[in-house]
């Protein structure tokens, strides 16, 4: 065998940084984990953030004052359930199961609205408490944390039904494959990020 | 309906503005106009708008910072001129409110859109080729990347005649530039054009790394690569992990500034020094962004003109590897003065000089690459040695600055400015002007005239210390930067020399135009018949000048470092392999140009408070991105006819490279992610 | 077995191995929930001593992070992950860089100098 064809086989005992290109579909997911990493890293100047602004009320109402664990309890019960849904849409997807897609990737969509709603609530209920964003630096920290999280989600629901909308119109293609791929790591990374921000926003508050 | 914009954006009563403007106007009419009577825009579309190939997005980057150069140079002579005058009693001839708007857009612009796009474009031009394959990870996100930062050069250059630029300084530190103080447009200018260049720079930073970590030729494992893409991979990596925090720091502000929020007001709890804090978490790993590539192009001057290889392979990775870590350790030697007290300083003033010393070990790596090499005095060596003996002076002035003590005097003085000019000017500017010599012919098959590449480095060269040595001395005397004008009379011919040296550099500038202009007129006499015209050591020099769209015609296999010397010395395969393969390749994409396009209008809308025009921007955007979502045809296949006739047409050293051709649909086939 | 590794590695998430399947899933679940749970818990009971609670919080959202990572993106210790895992751990590390080198220098400038309140009330 010359060392051409050596170098090119996968064959067992030549490294796998010696193997030439990777696949696309590796190249796609890892180019999406690494945007996956920057983006926890736009999350943590947020926490930053949060934490060093956190006491900041300017004499207005505290994170005490304002949190409700009950209501975060279940938002995080959502999120947490859509990210197990999520999964299993994943493993429809590469069985490439049509119905099995929708209704799991459905659970999923309705798992994250449900999410949503929730923390619309609760924003909307301090807005008119007349704790908005714009009242002191520990609110526009607040809002602006769990409101990029939120924003995240309600881009990720967006992708969800237009990548629903992709699979019955063009079908599991490898393309449609690597893009719901990224929307599992999407997701996942979501729930990971709440993880942080029901830790130290919510139960951290003093 | 056009939100705060009014006629009275445009500055009527600023004569130079005014002059500037019709003079530009005139240039780009006459363009068009050219361009549209050779009917050269379809070729244009065609070849360069809509590309996705690596090369010519990095051609394209290089012309864009070599184009914005002159812009921030002029306003650099303007401010050296400025000082020149404003001696005593006199005021020179730019009141603050217009001084201040240039030394900002010069900050803004020489780090934004000249450093970067240069070391960008040759990262995207060199990195695919030195390992050995077709493009980078994602081609048509390279050239989203590209048109992105394009459409923050408008919004920026757009400034200059619609409304105002920022007064605050290159960062916008708050309280200043919250509303409160900043209220006109100019800082909307400045954090929207950013913000989309800077989703740009961060897309080009997914992409590159991706395409080192894992699209190598065969055989080429990590300690097999060329140096310079251990610098681009180190500095990729730090794009990925720093820009985000830019994104963010200045999203706050822009909340600040729209929505009344209080991160940084002085009102409700904000808290302005945070903004320095988040902003130089940022800023310090951006330096070092901008100069590890200028290191691995120096790696690779200095190893092929001392014809030797590059001494010290794994310590020169080590210590990237190390200055990628140490970089998002240091910041906080920014604001010495902010306040953090003596432990704080301390442990960021030993950690800054601790990040000295991985510089210094590449440094002495260098030196014993030259020494004992048969050098060739090549126009790139002419910048790397000079690059080694200015460098190393910026290095030492900034770890003296590092020792809090001798900061909280030099902090904000010229001092300061002239260290930062010495690494940036002598590392990265050197740094890119090596690599744009070095790598020119491979990019566009002929040399760039030799004489008068060593003109222009002497002047850059000379220019550098006049503009520059005087201002170590002012910044001693007690002057300091962002300043107007100044009492102390004294300090007015060290202001004149440094003058002399802005000039100096000026006529390199232009002599770099000269230079293009008269290689263009000479280049069947310069012209690179082998692809190999320094006699190379990286696998870019097998390929012909310039390069087929797929690059390499068999993907060599590689059996260690300097894989082409190697190559070489073995004379491989004389004989080209049987046979060609067809060639797939990504179909070229006008996803980029239309994004962008999208892009500036939202910007301009949001700055000027246009809410219409920004759901116009908005929602064009979104509708580009869709419809790219849908597209399925997305190559184009190269007959391997085709492929055997460019082969024959251009020879190269090393005629076709041993072992197989490797099943392109692997790599190629539907990239649509 | 090693032959069917990819070249370069394999991408995070799912991958063509997908022998653990569902199964996966519902053990990242069966951790998950009670970690949460516990986590709501330390924080509203005067069970655990005070001041330990926010590094018992800290510890359990480790934990469960750690779960998911482990369980829903599968990124472990097989040769194939090592670039998957370094990139975690890089921008673990910058996180960490950012959020507790924020704390610690944000915390010595507020006592060291004084608040924009302060200072806009002297300038009155």
């Amino acid at each position: 065998m010359s060392v051409g064809e050596q170098a090119l086989s996968t064959g067992p005992g030549i490294p796998l940084s010696l193997r030439g290109p990777a696949p696309v579909r590796v190249v796609a997911g890892f180019g999406f984990w690494l945007f996956l990493l920057s983006d926890i890293i736009l999350f943590a100047a947020l926490f930053a953030t949060y934490s060093v602004l956190s006491g900041s009320t300017a004499g207005g109402p505290t994170a005490a004052e304002l949190f409700d664990k009950k209501h975060v309890f279940l938002e995080t019960m959502c999120l947490l359930a859509s990210s197990v849904t999520c999964g299993l849409g994943s493993l429809a997807v590469q069985r490439t199961d049509t119905r099995a897609v929708y209704f799991w990737m459905g659970v999923t969509f309705l798992l994250g609205a449900t999410f949503l709603t929730l923390e619309g609530r609760e924003f909307a209920g301090m807005v008119a408490a007349g704790a908005g964003p714009s009242h002191s630096a520990f609110l526009s920290a607040f809002f602006t944390l769990v409101g990029t999280h939120g924003l995240h989600v309600s881009l990720g629901l967006v992708w969800l039904v237009i990548m629903l909308l992709q699979v019955t119109t063009l079908g599991f293609q490898p393309m449609v494959g690597r893009r719901f791929f990224a929307f599992g790591l999407f997701w996942h990374a979501l729930d990971i990020v709440w993880i942080g921000v029901f830790t130290i926003v919510y139960l951290g508050a003093k | 309906m056009l939100g705060r914009l009014s006629w009275s954006a445009i500055p009527f009563d600023q004569p130079i503005v005014m002059g500037t403007g019709a003079v530009l106007g005139l240039v780009l009419f006459t363009v068009f106009l050219l361009v549209t009577l050779k009917g050269a825009w379809p070729y244009l579309w065609r070849e360069w708008i809509t590309t996705v190939d690596h090369k010519r997005i990095g051609v394209m980057y290089m012309i864009l910072g070599l184009v914005m150069l002159v812009r921030g140079f002029s306003d650099a002579i303007m401010m050296r001129t400025q000082l020149a005058l404003a001696a005593g009693h006199a005021q020179g001839y730019l009141p603050p409110e217009h001084y201040d708007q240039i030394f900002s857009a010069h900050g803004t612009i020489m780090i934004f859109f000249v450093a970067m796009p240069f070391v960008v474009g040759l990262m995207n031009f060199a990195v695919p080729l030195q390992l050995g394959v077709r493009d980078v990870a994602f081609p048509k996100l390279n050239s989203v990347s590209f048109w992105l930062t394009a459409s923050g050069v408008l919004l920026v250059n757009l400034s200059l005649f619609v409304g105002e630029f920022a007064r605050t300084g290159w960062l916008a530190y708050p309280p200043l530039s919250e509303l409160a103080y900043s209220p006109g447009v100019g800082v909307d200018y400045y954090l929207w054009s950013l913000q989309l260049s800077g989703m740009g720079t961060l897309l080009t930073g997914i992409n590159l790394t991706t395409t080192i970590l894992k699209i190598r030729a065969p055989g080429m494992g990590y300690s097999r690569m060329p140096i310079f893409c251990w610098t681009s991979l180190a500095s990729n990596l730090l794009i990925v992990a720093a820009f985000p925090v830019l994104t963010a720091t200045f999203a706050m502000l822009l909340l600040d500034r729209y929505c009344g929020f209080h991160f940084f007001t002085n009102e409700l709890g904000g808290n302005p020094m945070m903004y320095v804090n988040l902003i130089w978490i940022w800023g310090h790993p951006e330096v070092y962004i901008l100069i590890l590539p200028a290191f691995g192009v120096f790696s690779e001057v200095v190893a092929t003109f001392s014809r030797k290889p590059l001494f010290g392979y794994r310590s020169m990775v080590l210590a990237t590897m190390a200055i990628c870590v140490l970089s998002f350790m240091v910041w906080l030697h920014h604001f010495f003065t902010m306040g953090a007290g003596a432990d704080v300083n301390g442990f960021f003033g030993i950690m800054t000089m601790i990040i000295a010393v991985p510089t210094g070990v590449k440094v002495f790596n260098w030196l014993f690459t030259l020494y004992g090499g048969r050098i060739q005095y090549t126009v790139p060596i002419y910048w790397a040695i000079g690059f080694i003996v200015t460098f190393v002076i910026g290095g030492m002035t900034g770890v003296l600055m590092a020792i809090p003590p001798a900061d909280f005097v030099l902090h904000n003085s010229l001092f300061l400015i002239a260290h930062f000019h010495n690494v940036a000017i002598g590392g990265v500017v050197f740094g890119a002007m090596a690599g744009y010599t070095y790598w020119f012919p491979k990019a566009f098959g002929f040399k760039l005239n030799e004489r008068l590449g060593k003109a222009i480095f002497w002047c850059w060269f000379i220019g550098f210390y006049l503009a520059f040595m005087p201002l170590y001395a002012l910044g001693l005397m007690g002057a300091t930067r962002r300043m107007q004008h100044y009492s102390d009379t004294h300090w007015q011919p060290l202001m004149l020399v440094a003058l002399a040296g802005a000039v100096v550099i000026l006529l390199g500038i232009a002599l770099t135009a000269v230079q293009l202009a008269v290689s263009i007129r000479q280049r069947h006499v310069q012209s690179d018949r082998t692809g190999d015209p320094w006699n190379g050591r990286t696998l870019e020099w097998s390929v012909p000048s310039p390069p087929p769209p797929w690059n390499f015609t068999h993907m060599p296999n590689v059996e260690r470092t300097d894989a082409y010397w190697y190559m070489k010395e073995k004379g491989v395969a004389s004989t080209s392999p049987a046979g060609f393969a067809e060639m797939h390749l990504p179909r070229n994409s006008p996803v980029g140009i239309f994004l962008a396009f999208f892009a500036v209008i939202l910007g301009f809308a949001l700055i000027w408070r246009i809410d219409w025009l920004a759901a116009v921007g908005l929602i064009g955007a979104v509708v580009v991105m869709l419809r790219e979502a849908w597209k399925t045809d997305l190559e184009v296949r190269v007959p391997a006819e085709e492929v055997a006739a460019f082969v024959r047409a251009n020879p190269t050293r090393v005629p076709g490279t041993s072992g197989g051709s490797f099943d392109r649909k692997d790599v190629t086939s539907g990239e649509g992610s | 077995m090693d032959s069917q590794l990819q070249a370069q590695g394999a991408a995070p998430g799912v991958d063509a191995r997908d022998r653990h399947g569902a199964r996966s899933y519902l053990i990242g679940l069966l951790f998950a929930v009670p970690l949460t749970i516990a986590s709501f818990w330390a924080a509203t009971t005067s069970f655990v001593y005070a001041p330990a609670v926010p590094v018992l919080l800290a510890a359990l959202a480790i934990a469960q992070m750690g779960v998911h990572v482990a369980f829903f993106l599968h990124i472990s210790s097989a040769p194939d992950q090592t670039n998957n895992l370094l990139a975690l751990a890089f921008g673990v590390f910058v996180t960490g860089l950012i959020v507790f080198g924020s704390m610690m220098i944000m915390t010595h400038l507020n006592h060291n100098m004084m608040s924009m309140d302060e200072l806009m009330k002297m300038q009155r």
